[in-house]
């Protein structure tokens, strides 16, 4: 009994301690002064824009990387082919390498110096110091979480419901559609929760290669940044209890996608 | 809707799964795919079904040859040994799978469905998740999947072997009385004889990718082709090279002349059978299955030497009426 009662406090003080106090602590911050001056700060031009570029960046990654996933997961699971263990080892390399790094590899590899860069610069594409830049580095961070949510979901399932679909006449897509994507929606679910999180939360890579503009290539994670180096602790709670309502919210939509009454 | 199968083999790496396999199941026929484990005879049923392809030979339903046809295209009924349901859909959406990729009208698709619900027994559960069925009932509403679409052919993987002993043996007329109204032409794979006496017309045996022998339960029973279908169609003793049914192992108290000595090891009453084993005087062990009044007028007891007459008894290349074995 009382060794269940301190293995309960320990995991809930550590919950408490490390999670939940912070968060607590910014919450309370942010509205310290009232809502007027969170409001003025929301309706900042600079704020706007890195709350839309945030979330432009971030829709686009997960939908990538979501489509991508699925495909990737099928292949992995379904397929018998020669690097098999190689691509699914590369898979994690997101995981592995600090985004610091992906960062500077990006910038080395479309800088205006580099063979891409040059090449794309006279097509007039401005990956560097731009959007396409920040979400080429939020696609390569948030990439392996719908491959590594799907896998296990897709192997528990197994072929035997697939190949019932083909007997009864369904072609390779119908089969796709009606039973396997619906099989597999609770780890495509949660795959999209954490690419989010990750996409919405990215600061290494993105500081890298966004140049930091001002109201141009600020996601709302750099202009949490900005704002601090600057002062403007109200900017810069508000902006934090932004990113955490946008998590949450995700969150809570994935869950209305949960699988009903089936287990 | 006759099935033809022409000198099919198939391969997995290095494991030869069918060898050269030629059979036909005539059309309306209940045909039992029976072997052990490793035999060939899921796999056999899988070529027919064009869900897995064979490296040579054909396949032909109803004079047609399908070997290339993809299984969506076969018009085939396929249920496998743990049900395949779709788990996301409830048992009226999971029968309605095949009309629906059919696009018949909803006013089509209701009648049929509410139709085989009734077939198999499972009106009043149109709206429950397979989850909230029993494996009997889910096992059902997989064939009542696999009918809506009217195929031309009902092939059942194993269809019972997930259930429990007294569900399975329920399903087994259950399906031998359907097969009998519906009059498709069905295959059923089982690695269980007693089953394939039970519901089949025909059976197939198959060993090691080949066939042994094909025909009707009392056929394989009566005539087996040899050793292994003997073996493998019902229990058997081997005396050298004589094979014998425990059924027909006689035991007598009093030696006649075609009898041989032979003394009572063991005993066990299982109700209507006893099953008695034997050690002959010349040290040869087998038993015999006699009935319970048989047992109380021998009165069988440890050690109590009997003397034993063997009934009907085979050596493969002749059969042997009647005689002692020599060994």
């Amino acid at each position: 009994m009382i060794a269940r009662l301190t293995l309960r406090t320990l995991a809930l003080s550590y919950l408490a301690l490390l999670l939940v106090f912070p968060v607590g602590v910014v919450f309370v911050r942010t509205f310290a002064e009232g809502v007027g001056p969170v409001w003025e700060a929301i309706t900042r031009p600079d704020a706007l824009h890195a709350l839309w570029l945030t979330l432009l960046v971030a829709a686009i990654a997960v939908a990538g990387n979501t489509i991508f996933g699925v495909i990737c997961a099928i292949v992995l699971v379904r397929h018998d082919f020669r690097g098999k263990a190689l691509l699914n080892a590369v898979l994690d390399l997101p995981l592995a390498v600090s985004p610091v790094v992906v960062g500077l590899a990006l910038l080395v590899v479309y800088g205006r110096t580099s063979l891409v860069g040059g090449w794309l610069a006279e097509a007039g594409i401005r990956v560097i110091f731009s959007a396409p830049g920040i979400i080429l580095a939020t696609i390569f961070v948030s990439l392996p979480f719908v491959v590594r949510e799907v896998v296990p979901v897709l192997r528990e399932i197994g072929t035997e419901q697939e190949q019932a679909a083909t007997t009864l006449g369904a072609s390779a897509f119908q089969t796709f559609r009606l039973v396997t994507l619906p099989a597999i929606r609770s780890g495509v679910a949660y795959g999209v929760v954490l690419t989010t999180a990750r996409a919405i939360g990215e600061f290494g890579a993105v500081s890298i290669i966004s140049g930091k503009l001002a109201g141009r290539t600020e996601t709302l994670t750099i202009y949490v940044e900005d704002r601090f180096l600057h002062f403007d602790l109200v900017g810069c709670y508000t902006a934090s209890v932004i990113l955490a309502l946008i998590a949450v919210m995700t969150l809570l939509l994935t869950n209305l996608f949960k699988p009903r009454e089936e287990y | 809707m006759t099935i033809t199968v022409r000198e099919v083999s198939k391969r997995f790496g290095n494991f030869v799964a069918l060898d050269d396999v030629s059979v036909e199941a005539p059309a309306g026929s209940l045909t039992a795919l029976l072997g052990p484990s490793g035999s060939g005879k899921s796999t056999l049923l899988r070529v027919i079904a064009g869900l897995e392809k064979p490296d040579s030979g054909k396949i032909f339903i109803s004079d047609e040859e399908k070997t290339q046809t993809p299984a969506q295209k076969r018009g085939v009924g396929f249920v496998f040994q743990h049900y395949a349901a779709f788990k996301h859909m409830n048992v009226f959406e999971n029968v309605a799978f095949g009309l629906k990729i059919r696009k018949r009208s909803k006013a089509e698709i209701r009648k049929r469905v509410s139709e085989l619900l009734e077939l198999v027994q499972l009106d009043g559960f149109a709206n429950r998740y397979p989850a909230q069925l029993s494996g009997g009932q889910r096992q059902r509403m997989a064939l009542a999947r696999a009918l809506a679409v009217q195929p031309e052919v009902l092939l059942l993987d194993e269809p019972f072997g997930a259930l429990d002993a007294r569900v399975r043996q329920e399903l087994r007329g259950w399906l031998k009385r359907l097969h009998e109204e519906i009059e498709v032409t069905t295959i059923l794979v089982t690695h269980d004889q007693e089953e394939a006496m039970e519901v089949a017309d025909r059976i197939v045996l198959m060993n090691h990718g080949k066939i042994e022998q094909v025909g009707g339960p009392q056929d394989l029973y009566e005539n087996p082709a040899n050793e292994f279908v003997m073996g493998f169609i019902g229990p058997v003793n081997r005396l050298g090279d004589t094979f014998v049914r425990p059924h027909d192992v006689e035991i007598q108290l009093h030696e006649d002349g075609t009898t041989s000595e032979a003394t009572v090891d063991h005993f066990v009453y299982l109700g209507f059978e006893v099953r008695v084993e034997l050690t002959l005087s010349d040290g040869q062990q087998l038993w015999a299955q006699v009935t319970r009044e048989e047992a109380w007028h021998l009165g069988l007891e440890r050690g109590k030497t009997v003397h034993v007459r063997i009934g009907h008894s085979k050596v493969f290349g002749q059969s042997v009426e009647g005689s002692l074995p020599q060994s």
